[in-house]
């Protein structure tokens, strides 16, 4: 089972941080056209203001002359309102107007310029924004007429300021409402996960909590939990055949070897010399019935193991003392045919699994080892620990098996040409694969190096334990 | 001694009956669970063999029944069921072996030979003779004849089991069983090579072999 996501991996989580980041720009951008098109407007009304300005004083000037402008400008200049004026010579000496200094502004005539002036209020000078034009009057003076537009320029500036952090607190509440739902969504998406680790661990009677609410979740568990109860009712089916099969074959099976050894028995008792042929006879044919059998119960092991259906106890346990178990039932036979058989030394290897399974998986693949190997070879067995997980291997000095032929070996009755004639069912190795598959472990065949073959039982992370609390054999002795 | 058979394949159950009856047992037999529970519980045996499967009274149930009467009978389970959790069950039920279906009537007797031996009151024993043949069970110490062998942890495990049922056959699964506590058939017959081992350091060099080969059965450790 996969570990459980952090909330930053959440689905939900990732959704709410984009939809944010696109809500954020979106109200930016709509907010800043906002603000551009308000300004422009604005601008736009005080520039007409101050073109018409422009165009009665130049009027005033066409047909009074200087004086005529002067007392126009004064007469205007007292006048309370946004209107500012400020005429000035050459030299920047002032002749007339509401403004006295003439603001830092480029004395250039043409566009509309803004400017700060000061202005006093109560007493005090007040900076103030203004927006106008300068026009130059025969060469010799300079006329200023701008309007006062520092009330715009206050909510200009409000503006500009709470922008920003009116996108920081977006990006704020967003983040703390995506974490929110993703926490709540983890917590429905936690309980389904538990349930399915309890069910792949063995459990198949585990159904996923309702809440109540009805909602997408619930129908989700619903549906997850009918699977289950189906998967169930599979098993059990499953279950159930095997066992019936497994009883109405093994009785019949029963009453042959029963009426073959009865037979054996009674010819023996008679003890005629003729019938020994015949006694001989019915021996073999016990021994083919127990061939049969081997072969049945290999099968119905088989089956049962791949299928998940056996119940068989699972436990932690020492890899390397299941393999020494093995490594010292073996040990005799690999000498008889001189081929040493040795266990790796290493740190220990703990692992949730079936002691027995294990061990007839290991004994099937040491027997296979020991079989093909050639007098003078070695059978190794190693358990380690790699980034992957846990690897239980079997490497001989043997000719080893041609690649191509290496995943037929492991389907059932298959036997390659070579060992045709050397006994055995053809099942061994399928039945290390059905262990290999009941521990959500994999068998790999690989090249021994320098030769020979490599029976790798490849377990995952997840059924690693931590040797603490397993009492190793060695301390307990 | 006395034997109780619950069987409800009649073949089959002749043929147990005759089987056991051919080997100086007195038997008695019943056909379902209910009757055999009866029995059972009306009648002092020394083994009784009981179907795991049984009609009226599961196999199982009848067991359970016994314990809960107190009846310490020693109970051996045959069982047609797939076996990979069945015997955990039957033993758990208070079964004290198990064995499956179809079976060599040798294997059988030796194990129920080996119940009814576990029954004797033996005592607490330190010490196993077979003939000049001495195994210490507290110094761990093999001697024959007064003279000391060398014996690996599961060769002095094999010989220990061999003389505590010194005069029975034991048989390679029995053996598998106890002394290797591996309930599979290995492929290869390994058990054959430990027993040639373990002959080699008893009997070589004695005039009378005390581990004999019983044919198509197994072992037997004795004195003649």
């Amino acid at each position: 089972m996969r570990t459980k996501p952090s909330l930053l991996q959440t689905q939900a989580f990732r959704i709410v941080l984009v939809y944010v980041l696109l809500f954020a720009f979106s109200v930016s951008a709509l907010l800043f056209f906002t603000y551009w098109n308000t300004r422009r407007t604005l601008d736009a009304q005080t520039d007409q203001i101050i073109e018409a300005e422009i165009t009665g004083l130049t009027e005033e000037y066409r047909h009074f002359g200087l004086p005529g402008l002067v007392e126009t400008v004064r007469s205007r200049s007292t006048h309370q309102g946004q209107a500012l004026y400020l005429l000035d010579d050459v030299l920047h000496h002032y002749v007339a107007g509401n403004l006295e200094f003439w603001p830092q502004i480029s004395t250039e005539p043409g566009d509309m310029v803004e400017f700060d002036f000061g202005r006093p209020v109560n007493g005090k000078l007040e900076s103030r924004r203004a927006r106008g034009r300068v026009l130059t009057i025969s060469g010799d003076f300079q006329l200023l007429v701008a309007e006062d537009v520092h009330d715009r320029y206050l909510t200009e500036r409000m503006f500009t300021t709470t922008l920003p952090w009116t996108v920081v607190l977006i990006l704020i509440l967003g983040a703390a409402g995506g974490a929110l739902l993703g926490r709540n969504m983890l917590r429905r998406l936690d309980a389904i996960n538990r349930t399915s680790g309890e069910i792949i661990a063995g459990d198949l009677s585990r159904r996923v909590p309702l809440t109540g609410s009805g909602d997408e979740f619930d129908v989700l568990s619903e549906n997850l939990n009918r699977m289950l109860d189906r998967i169930e009712r599979l098993m059990k089916g499953l279950r159930e055949v095997t066992d019936s099969v497994a009883h109405d074959l093994r009785t019949p099976l029963n009453r042959l070897r029963n009426r073959l050894e009865e037979s054996a028995a009674r010819l023996s008792a008679q003890g005629a010399l003729k019938n020994e042929l015949a006694a001989g006879e019915i021996e073999r044919a016990i021994a083919e019935t127990d061939q049969l059998i081997g072969t049945f119960n290999a099968l119905l092991l088989i089956a049962e193991t791949d299928a998940g259906t056996t119940r068989a106890a699972m436990s932690a346990l020492v890899l390397g003392e299941v393999a020494a178990d093995v490594v010292e039932l073996y040990e005799p036979l690999a000498e008889e045919r001189k081929v040493g058989l040795s266990l790796m030394p290493g740190p220990p290897v703990v692992i949730e699994g079936n002691r027995s399974l294990i061990a007839q998986a290991l004994a099937n693949l040491v027997d296979n080892a020991i079989k093909y190997t050639p007098m003078g070879g070695t059978v190794r067995i190693r358990a380690v620990t790699t980034s992957d997980g846990v690897e239980l291997s079997v490497a001989d000095s043997g000719p080893g098996i041609p690649e191509a032929d290496r995943p037929r070996v492991i389907e059932r009755f298959v036997r390659l040409e070579a060992s045709r004639n050397s006994p055995g069912t053809g099942l061994g190795l399928s039945l290390v694969a059905a262990v290999a598959h009941f521990h959500n472990a994999e068998l790999l065949l690989e090249d021994n190096v320098p030769a020979g073959l490599k029976a790798v039982l490849r377990f995952p992370r997840t059924a690693l334990r931590s040797p603490a609390g397993v009492q190793l054999r060695s301390a307990a002795e | 001694m006395r034997i109780l058979v619950i069987e409800d394949d009649l073949e089959a159950q002749r043929y147990l009956v005759q089987g056991l009856k051919e080997s100086g047992h007195v038997v008695d037999e019943a056909a379902d669970g209910e009757t055999g529970l009866n029995l059972a519980l009306s009648r002092p045996y020394d083994v009784a063999i009981v179907d795991r499967m049984l009609p009226v009274l599961d196999g199982l149930r009848v067991v359970a029944e016994m314990r809960e009467h107190s009846n310490a009978t020693p109970v051996l389970f045959l069982s047609a069921l797939s076996e990979v959790d069945d015997r955990v069950k039957g033993l758990k039920a208070g079964g004290d072996d198990y064995l499956t279906k179809p079976y060599a009537f040798v294997e059988l007797l030796a194990r129920i030979d080996a119940l009814m031996r576990r029954r004797m009151p033996a005592g607490v024993r330190t010490r196993l003779d077979v003939g000049d043949l001495e195994l210490d069970l507290l110094t761990r110490a093999a001697k024959r004849s007064g003279t000391d062998i060398e014996l690996q942890p599961r060769e002095f495990r094999l010989l220990e089991y061999l003389m505590r049922h010194a005069g029975q056959v034991v048989t390679r699964t029995m053996l598998l069983e106890s002394v290797w506590e591996y309930h599979f058939d290995p492929q290869t017959n390994v058990i054959d090579v430990h027993i040639s081992r373990l002959r080699a350091k008893i009997d070589k060099g004695f005039e009378a072999p005390l581990l004999h080969t019983v044919r198509g059965a197994g072992y037997m450790i004795r004195a003649h």
